[in-house]
């Protein structure tokens, strides 16, 4: 990242043009969600299996008495998952009254992206179909693949 | 609005709600008898108390119109209008609009709405009895009454003096330095904006000349002004009655009613009540006499002693006992392990208290029913004006309790119910005589408790489910075909009317007919762990039989081990377990049986149905949990049987729901999930 980034970040003014994000790995590649609709992110809990529901939801996890579903993207998108295993974390959505978490293979860092270096998504191949991308975010010579996590999770 | 005002707009909303309510029982009750004064009355005062709650509030509309419902009201009440149809038609009206407004408060904020055509109306309604301003004086009139009554009630329980030991050493010792005492009962112009300023300055002129005693209302109370146009004092001075008068009087706005000299000994003989002024003492009793008229009339109307409480705070209480349940069942596990006497015995009590607390907690939740029901009355009445038909809407039970979540859920069920009796069950009424059956249709709504369940019936006596129509819709629309219903009997036929986007009505009207069918309120009342039946005979009627569970919070469960998974069958669908041997099954047209008891007992594999991994585990022997689905029995084959647990069901969220055969989920002692199965619709 830039350092002038770091330093712009602390002015309250240009706030629009930026989004904060939770950088994470699936497999080789590298995605992104905004901050606001993370919850909170864990260490792997005990997954209960689900019978009867789509393959690639990984099971239900007690979260404080709160029963969670996990998604394991990995299987929705068909995504050979890498990494060791205790790198593998679950990040936990909230949207209305709606909680999910998902499982990816290590979260990297929270950080700020400028509007104007993410670009549109059709740009740009990825394992995850454009519409379940908000777009590509360039950080020096990393990639991040903005994701819709709303639309993925059929929220 | 202003910002003082905001946050009492909670409690007027909710207040007013309440109001509405009220006012719409009581009008349902007067439109039945028009005689009913007792109704009327209450009608009356919760119109005026909408009043003057909203004119206080700000909503002027609302006040606006509420006063003039409240000018016809007053006139129905001293007989100088007629209660008829029209009239209550109106008020009907007003109370429909009064409940837009109020809605529009809740989400906007504001209460401005053009009400003047209802206004007009009501205006008319009034002068068509006698001469408009004489009326309106009286109304005004009783207006004033009223809140006098309620005003001197407020102030009756400061009307007697009481003087304690020091009051009276006080006055002994005064008297001995021949000193005066003095009641003074102090006037102030009802004009007057700053009362407790008067009264100050009275106190402050006084105590120059002596010093003050006692007062009534006491000192604290007169600086806060809370006092009506009058106070009273007890002086103790060397000054004479002149010098006092004159220096109160000379305060503007401010004069002496009354100022006498009081002997000691009336004070200490009457000890409580000063026997001085037998005035003062005979207008206190009339007035205590009105306080108690008041009070009774309050009393009447009081039902229950009650603290509203945040449903969400009786939620997160729900969950607290939830939790303690869980952990109190993993202290049992330790403590059967452990085998420590003491410790069983703390968790023995432990475990009394945990079930006396969760009763406790269970009853807190449960609501009357009633809470649903009142709203009935209106709806079917004005459903049975739309459609021209005379119905005689009855309830029973409606002070039968259910869990609060249950009886969020079952408003809607119901109204469809309701709903669809008025439209497609009951005839209009010239149908209805030809048949031989009174002109006015009955429409019964029954709760009542039975075991750990509530039943609601929605009964009508109209005309029954035509079979054949059904059947008929049926193949129309596509559900089954010509030949299916052929083999079908009555009750397959009448369960088609739950079938998805079956809609009975040949016309769709605006009542029942909005494309949401049977199958709405069936999916409601199974999601609710209920059942729903329907008995109809030709030209008797229908009945619509509703089954619920008392709660959906805790309950008890067997905890069943399939492969390395572990799942709870709620005890409720639990017949028996037995243990069997690979060799104690059969195969009966492809089918695994057992012979239980020399019944054919039809099995299935959990860990097929459920798709668990892992491969067969050694099944030479294994157990069968005996479950009810329906009306017949089968058995679920399980690896190993746990044990009974009381578990608190938790759902799987808005993205799981609805999966077939898994009821929810219970968070276990050692902090896993655990799947509840769901046996009605595990296959």
């Amino acid at each position: 990242m830039e350092p002038t980034l770091n330093e712009k970040t602390q002015n309250a003014n240009i706030e629009e043009e930026e989004i904060q994000v939770v950088a994470f790995k699936l497999g080789k590649e590298e995605y992104a969600v905004d901050v606001l609709s993370v919850q909170e992110i864990n260490r792997l809990l005990n997954i209960t299996r689900v019978p009867r529901v789509s393959h690639y939801i990984e099971g239900v996890v007690n979260l404080r008495g709160n029963i969670i579903p996990v998604i394991n993207l990995h299987k929705r998108f068909n995504i050979k998952a890498s990494g060791e295993v205790e790198d593998k974390r679950i990040i936990v959505f909230q949207f209305d009254d709606t909680k999910a978490g998902i499982i990816v293979d290590e979260v990297s860092e929270v950080l700020r992206l400028k509007w104007e270096n993410i670009e549109d998504a059709s740009k740009v191949y990825s394992s995850i179909s454009t519409d379940h991308i908000k777009g590509i975010a360039k950080v020096d010579d990393r990639l991040l693949i903005l994701l819709d996590i709303a639309r993925i999770l059929e929220v | 609005m202003n910002m003082d005002m905001s946050q009492y707009l909670d409690v007027f909303l909710e207040e007013s709600k309440e109001h509405l309510e009220n006012l719409n029982q009581k009008l349902l009750q007067l439109e039945k008898n028009h005689d009913d004064m007792s109704a009327l009355n209450e009608i009356f005062r919760a119109a005026h108390t909408l009043k003057g709650m909203s004119s206080t509030m700000g909503f002027e509309d609302l006040a606006d119109l509420t006063h003039h419902m409240e000018n016809v009201l007053s006139d129905l009440k001293e007989g100088k209008l007629e209660i008829s149809t029209p009239i209550v038609d109106v008020l009907f009206q007003c109370l429909d609009r009064i409940q837009t407004i109020i809605e529009q408060i809740e989400t906007t904020g504001s209460g401005v709405s053009d009400n003047s055509d209802l206004i007009a109306v009501l205006d008319n309604v009034k002068t068509g009895a006698l001469e408009a301003a004489a009326v309106a004086y009286e109304s005004e009139h009783t207006d004033q009454l009223m809140i006098d009554d309620i005003k001197s009630a407020n102030t009756d329980k400061n009307m007697d003096f009481s003087f304690n030991e020091y009051d009276i050493t006080v006055f002994k010792e005064a008297k001995s330095k021949g000193m005066k005492i003095f009641y003074v009962k102090v006037g102030i112009a009802p004009e007057c904006l700053m009362k407790s300023v008067r009264a100050f300055m009275v106190f402050k002129a006084l105590e120059e000349e002596g010093e003050i005693i006692k007062s009534n209302p006491p000192a604290q109370e007169l600086d806060e002004g809370k006092f009506e146009d009058s106070f009273e004092i007890f002086l103790v001075t060397s000054a004479n009655k002149e010098q006092i008068v004159n220096n109160i009087n000379n305060i503007s706005e401010v004069t002496v009613l009354n100022i006498e000299d009081i002997e000691i000994e009336a004070i200490v003989s009457s000890n409580e009540k000063p026997v001085f002024n037998e005035k003062v003492s005979s207008v206190s009793a009339n007035i205590e006499q009105k306080a108690n008229n008041v009070e009774d009339k309050k009393k009447s109307h009081k039902v229950k002693q009650t603290v509203r409480v945040d449903i969400e705070r009786l939620d997160n209480l729900m969950n607290l006992v939830g939790e303690l349940v869980m952990h109190k069942g993993r202290l049992e596990q330790i403590g059967a392990t452990t085998k420590m006497v003491e410790l069983n015995e703390t968790i023995e009590q432990i475990d009394r208290i945990t079930a006396d607390l969760q009763s406790v907690v269970m009853k807190v939740r449960m609501v009357p029913i009633e809470q649903v029901f009142n709203r009935f009355p209106r709806m079917v009445r004005d459903l049975a004006k739309e459609l021209n038909k005379e119905v005689e809407f009855l309830m029973e039970g409606k002070e039968t309790e259910l869990d609060r979540t249950v009886i969020d859920e079952i408003g809607d069920p119901l109204v469809h119910l309701l709903r669809n009796a008025v439209d497609h069950g009951l005839e209009p009424a010239e149908e209805r005589i030809k048949k031989g059956k009174p002109a006015a249709g009955t429409l019964m709504l029954r709760a009542r408790h039975e075991g750990n369940n509530v039943y609601i019936e929605v009964e009508d006596d109209g005309a029954g489910i035509n079979v054949e129509k059904v059947k008929k819709k049926a193949v129309e629309k596509g559900l089954i075909t010509e030949k299916e219903t052929e083999k079908m009997d009555k009750d397959e036929a009448i369960e088609l009317l739950f079938y998805p986007g079956f809609s009975t009505a040949s016309v769709v009207s605006d009542i029942s007919g909005r494309g949401v069918g049977l199958d709405v309120v069936k999916t409601k009342i199974e999601a609710l762990n209920g059942e729903i039946a329907v008995d109809s005979k030709p030209d008797k009627g229908t009945r619509f039989k509703i089954k619920l569970p008392l709660t959906l919070a805790i309950i008890q469960a067997l905890m069943v081990a399939v492969r390395d998974e572990i799942y709870a069958i709620p005890l409720s669908s639990v017949d028996e377990t037995t243990m069997i041997s690979k060799n104690d099954i059969k195969i009966v047209q492809g089918q695994e049986v057992i012979m239980l008891r020399g019944n054919v007992l039809p099995i299935f594999r959990l860990a097929e149905i459920l798709e668990t991994p892992g491969g067969a585990l050694n099944d030479e022997e294994m157990y069968v949990v005996v479950v009810r689905k329906a009306d017949r029995q089968i058995g679920l084959v399980v690896d190993t049987l746990i044990g009974q647990q009381e578990i608190v069901i938790k759902s799987l969220g808005k993205l799981l729901s609805g999966i077939p055969g898994i009821a929810g989920a219970i968070v276990a002692g050692d902090g896993n999930v655990r799947l509840i199965l769901d046996v009605a619709t595990l296959f």
